[in-house]
């Protein structure tokens, strides 16, 4: 019995049992990690999951089951619950579903890859991660890690509309990460980011990030960050690194235009959106530089597919044009609900996860300068570079990030280093103050995204470069 | 077939495959987890999952690997014995594997309670409803979710051990004009969750929470109730009592050494409710007293945090432990006693209800804002400061000093002369949370504990209200 044969059962089911709609996926996911401390490797995992996800729509109702076993008995008893549960939804029914066109496809996607990342040698991947660390720990690191993960995944879809379409999807990465304690505090310097960069790519992308010609840079810097000044608090121009405005836009852009969000689907956990859609098209956003896209179809970025997990194709879509608010990321249903004709923003978890509204690939579009000529165009600021702690309010308004490590910038000049760097504002504000972008775009990988009750786990890319903002406060104190 | 049947086939697998010299592990488990969720007061999601994972660990010839599947046929588990085998041959050695589990003793799961294990979801969407009725038309949004998990563990040590667990949790807001409530609770049985109960006090709070002004930053005192000190006990967990970053040297936490104020004494206790007798590495699993009246009493281990320090695992071994440490999930503030203020009574939980009963000398909607006669008492002994219902989105500064910054949620009023006088608007903060417990920082616990669930089941975090002398409000809600 084949993969897709599975999940016809199990939507077969589902329809006989009094769904109006059904899909299902099966998946096959393999994850394989490595970690290293102090020129030792730590821990070896190679996880292996296997399962179904149906998902049946009663009614108004959803309802969703999920089984660890690719039988016709399991696929059809999965669909049966899947309609029983959407049934029981119905106690406490909301609004009718709708769901925005898809046409139907059989399709199959592989996303690209060059080094097939398990079918490198553990003993290659733990000497490098041996390698890197002990040379961070000779190089002053009180404690130096390092990491890579591989998720290789493989999944089935097929719909009660007749999608039957098959992905192939390999992602990677790894970083490194060299941490200094002092008296009282500690200071961490990672490359490229603390766990490090991804992609929807091969082993390729590690090879890339040269662990090994890094670490001995960042442990020094860790141990200088110790005896470094704060940076001072008050308001200042800030020059934002491209890997911390990745996180930036996830925080205050990606999540805040999901469209479950919007309609509150996600209040009482995650939290809603600041946005209003009677406003889409016409909001301020940001400044004219901001021009952000939603686009799953860049090459080797993590959040990039063929197609999402209720069958739509991968398209490109403008969010912020000009710094003028334009699209969301949408799902078949939500899409529907808000009177917009597109989805193709959803994900699961896993085969036991339902599928939701998650982030693609969102990111800025280059801009016109260089960090060199952001940083000689400052008279006055702070550049500030890769994230170590970041929150942000329910409505994804009211930010405050803190970076690793920052620098005093005077006079056109980079200066010296500042320990403990913070930034807070307020999203709209904060972007409507962006008046340089640089064009040194770089696709960060953010594989953390946690969102959904059960929790998920989402992979989203972010394309970003440096760029400058007015008049933010920074330095906030404890 | 069991659980333990499982594991002794596994382990069948590995004595062939692997030969004498090979140490291994396995955990077998299996899982029922269903969760229904709601928002704009209709359930929207609706799940269940029946879930089963096999993980392994062996030591071979110095190296170490670990590996799962969820595969349960002969066929599957050997797959999984030859992928780990094939892993341990090539992985780079393992010099600090701190060997397995003797066979021990454990304690018995806690109690079982046959009706939560096999609720449906109509089961579930009644609790639901009920919730969203008592809201009086409010919009609400939350969950109701059971879980129900077995597993059994093997050893080449010759250590064979079985569980299981249930648990029932219910979490909610309702929304009233920009305001929202909260109210939840996490029980060992699904019929000891009140959804009218929590419906009710959730609406009542976002009643209290509407036309809020907005203060100042700067140091307030305050009364945090339960959900708010679930977060500074969760913090805690994760960076205080791990063991691993405290043998990095990356913990406040120095036992013997009165860090904390002598009111608080925290025990780890994951047989009170939904724990596992054993961890993941076989070791049984027990109350540890990590705070006694202030003083730091341990951190948790593994069985490879331990070595490095030279102690022994108390049993928080995880799949995630040996990167991100060894983390207590069960931890319990304890209440005030009877006869006084500080900590290390014995009163009880507050259940659903929260102990429900009217505060004097307070008007409607503000009464709302106080859910319990508990938090009530707390509230009238401030002169000025704030009342915080939930902390939300907290991530580290630094996680030696413990520096945190996050938001206020789902309600936060003034206090003067005791009484609540006004909502006011969400607040950022930034502040080390050992500081903000410290000796002469901890004014008052709470009488009645309430156990909060965790975003993950089988995780809780049991306090009462609790009153601190100052919180850093380093932002508004304006920025």
């Amino acid at each position: 019995m084949s993969e897709f044969d599975v999940a016809g059962a199990a939507v077969q089911a589902a329809l006989d049992a009094g769904a109006r709609y059904a899909d299902a996926r099966v998946m096959h996911r393999r994850y394989e990690s490595m970690s290293a401390r102090n020129g030792e490797v730590e821990a070896l995992t190679q996880d292996e999951s296997v399962g179904l996800g149906v998902r049946a729509l009663v009614g108004a109702s959803w309802g969703f089951h999920a089984v660890p076993e690719l039988s016709d008995r399991a696929a059809r008893d999965a669909g049966h619950r899947a309609a029983r549960t959407a049934a029981a939804s119905g106690l406490v029914p909301g609004p009718g579903v709708e769901l925005v066109p898809v046409a139907p496809s059989t399709a199959s996607w592989s996303s690209p890859c060059t080094v097939d990342p398990l079918g490198v040698s553990l003993a290659v991947k733990g000497d490098l991660l041996v390698a890197a660390t002990s040379t961070m720990a000779d190089h002053g690191a009180d404690l130096a890690e390092g990491l890579y993960q591989v998720w290789d995944t493989a999944k089935w879809f097929v719909s009660s509309e007749g999608h039957r379409i098959d992905q192939h999807i390999r992602e990677c990465g790894g970083g490194i990460s060299a941490t200094s304690i002092g008296d009282g505090e500690t200071q961490r310097r990672s490359w490229p980011s603390y766990r490090g960069q991804y992609g929807t790519t091969g082993w390729e992308l590690v090879d890339s990030l040269d662990l090994v010609a890094h670490a001995a840079r960042i442990a020094e810097e860790s141990r200088e960050l110790l005896t470094a000044p704060l940076c001072p608090a008050g308001e200042t121009d800030l020059i934002l690194g491209g890997e911390q405005l990745a996180l930036q836009i996830h925080e205050s852009v990606g999540h805040a235009i999901e469209l479950d969000r919007i309609l509150g689907w996600e209040a009482a956990f995650a939290g809603t959106s600041w946005l209003d859609l009677a406003q889409l098209g016409s909001l301020h956003y940001g400044s004219e530089l901001m021009n952000i896209t939603i686009d799953p179809t860049i090459p080797g970025a993590l959040g990039s597919f063929g197609y999402d997990d209720e069958g739509s194709p991968a398209v490109k879509r403008d969010a912020v044009r000009a710094g003028r608010w334009v699209g969301v990321l949408a799902g078949r249903d939500s899409a529907a609900m808000a009177g917009l004709d597109y989805g193709g923003s959803v994900r699961a978890d896993g085969w036991a996860r339902l599928p939701m509204v998650r982030m693609t690939n969102v990111g800025l579009e280059p801009g016109p300068h260089t960090l060199e000529e952001i940083v000689a165009a400052t008279d006055e600021g702070v550049l500030m570079d890769v994230n170590r702690s970041w929150s942000i309010d329910d409505k994804r308004l009211n930010f405050q990030f803190g970076c690793e490590i920052g620098w005093e910038i005077r006079n056109g000049r980079r200066g010296r280093m500042l320990r403990n760097p913070t930034y807070t504002g307020i999203g709209p504000l904060f972007w409507r103050s962006m008046d340089m972008l640089s064009s040194e775009i770089v696709p960060w990988g953010t594989p953390n995204c946690g969102k959904g009750q059960p929790g998920q786990v989402g992979h989203t890319g972010h394309p970003a470069a440096p760029a400058r903002f007015r008049n933010v406060r920074v330095g906030v104190r404890a | 077939m069991t659980e333990l049947d499982l594991a002794g086939q596994v382990m069948q697998l590995v004595a062939r495959l692997a030969g004498p010299g090979g140490q291994a592990e396995v955990t077998v488990s299996r899982a029922e987890l269903a969760l229904t969720r709601f928002a704009n007061s209709a359930i929207h999601q609706n799940v269940a999952e029946s879930a089963v994972e096999v993980r392994l660990r062996m030591h071979l010839d110095g190296r170490t690997a670990a590996g799962s599947g969820t595969t349960v046929t002969p066929d599957g588990l050997r797959t999984l014995v030859e992928r780990v085998l094939a892993a341990a041959r090539f992985a780079p050695r393992d010099p600090a594997w701190p060997g397995l589990t003797p066979p021990t003793a454990v304690l018995p799961s806690p109690q079982w309670d046959a009706a939560t294990a096999q609720a449906g979801p109509a089961d579930r969407a009644a609790l639901v409803r009920a919730f969203v009725d008592a809201a009086g038309g409010l919009e609400t949004a939350g969950y109701c979710r059971t879980a129900v998990r077995a597993a059994a563990f093997a050893n080449s040590a010759g250590h064979t051990v079985q569980g299981r667990t249930v648990e029932a949790a219910m979490d909610g807001i309702a929304r009233a004009g920009g305001a929202d409530g909260t109210a939840r609770d996490c029980a060992d049985r699904l019929a000891d969750l009140d959804g009218a109960e929590l419906g009710r006090r959730a609406a009542a709070k976002a009643r209290a929470g509407t036309d809020p002004v907005e203060l100042p930053p700067g140091r307030y005192p305050v009364v945090l109730e339960p959900a708010a000190v679930a977060d500074l006990l969760e913090n805690l967990a994760w960076y205080g009592f791990n063991g691993k970053r405290y043998a990095e040297g990356q913990s406040f936490a120095e036992p013997g050494v009165a860090q904390l104020d002598p009111a608080v004494t925290l025990v780890d206790d994951p047989l009170r409710a939904a724990g596992l007798p054993f961890d993941l590495e076989g070791t049984p699993t027990r109350a540890l007293t990590l705070v006694d009246a202030g003083t730091i009493g341990a951190v948790v281990h593994d069985r490879r945090s331990a070595a490095e320090v030279g102690g022994e695992s108390t049993g928080h071994a995880w799949t995630g432990s040996s990167t991100f440490g060894p983390i207590p999930r069960n931890l319990r503030l304890a209440p005030a006693r009877a006869t006084g203020t500080s900590g290390g009574g014995e009163v009880g939980t507050a259940g659903p209800a929260g102990g429900t009963a009217a505060v004097a000398g307070l008007a409607e909607p503000l009464a709302g804002a106080v859910p319990d006669a508990d938090t009530a008492a707390l509230v009238s002994r401030m002169p000025r400061g704030l009342l915080v219902s939930d902390l939300w989105y907290t991530r580290v500064l630094d996680p030696k000093s413990l520096v945190i910054t996050g938001l206020t949620r789902n309600g936060v009023w003034l206090v003067e002369d005791g009484q609540v006088t006004r909502a006011v608007r969400d607040l950022r903060f930034t502040e080390s949370y050992p500081r903000a417990l410290g000796p002469g920082a901890v004014l008052e616990l709470g009488r009645r504990t309430a156990r909060q669930p965790n975003r993950w089941d089988g995780v809780w975090w049991e306090a009462p209200a609790l009153r601190l002398a100052s919180w850093n409000f380093t932002g508004g809600a304006s920025g």
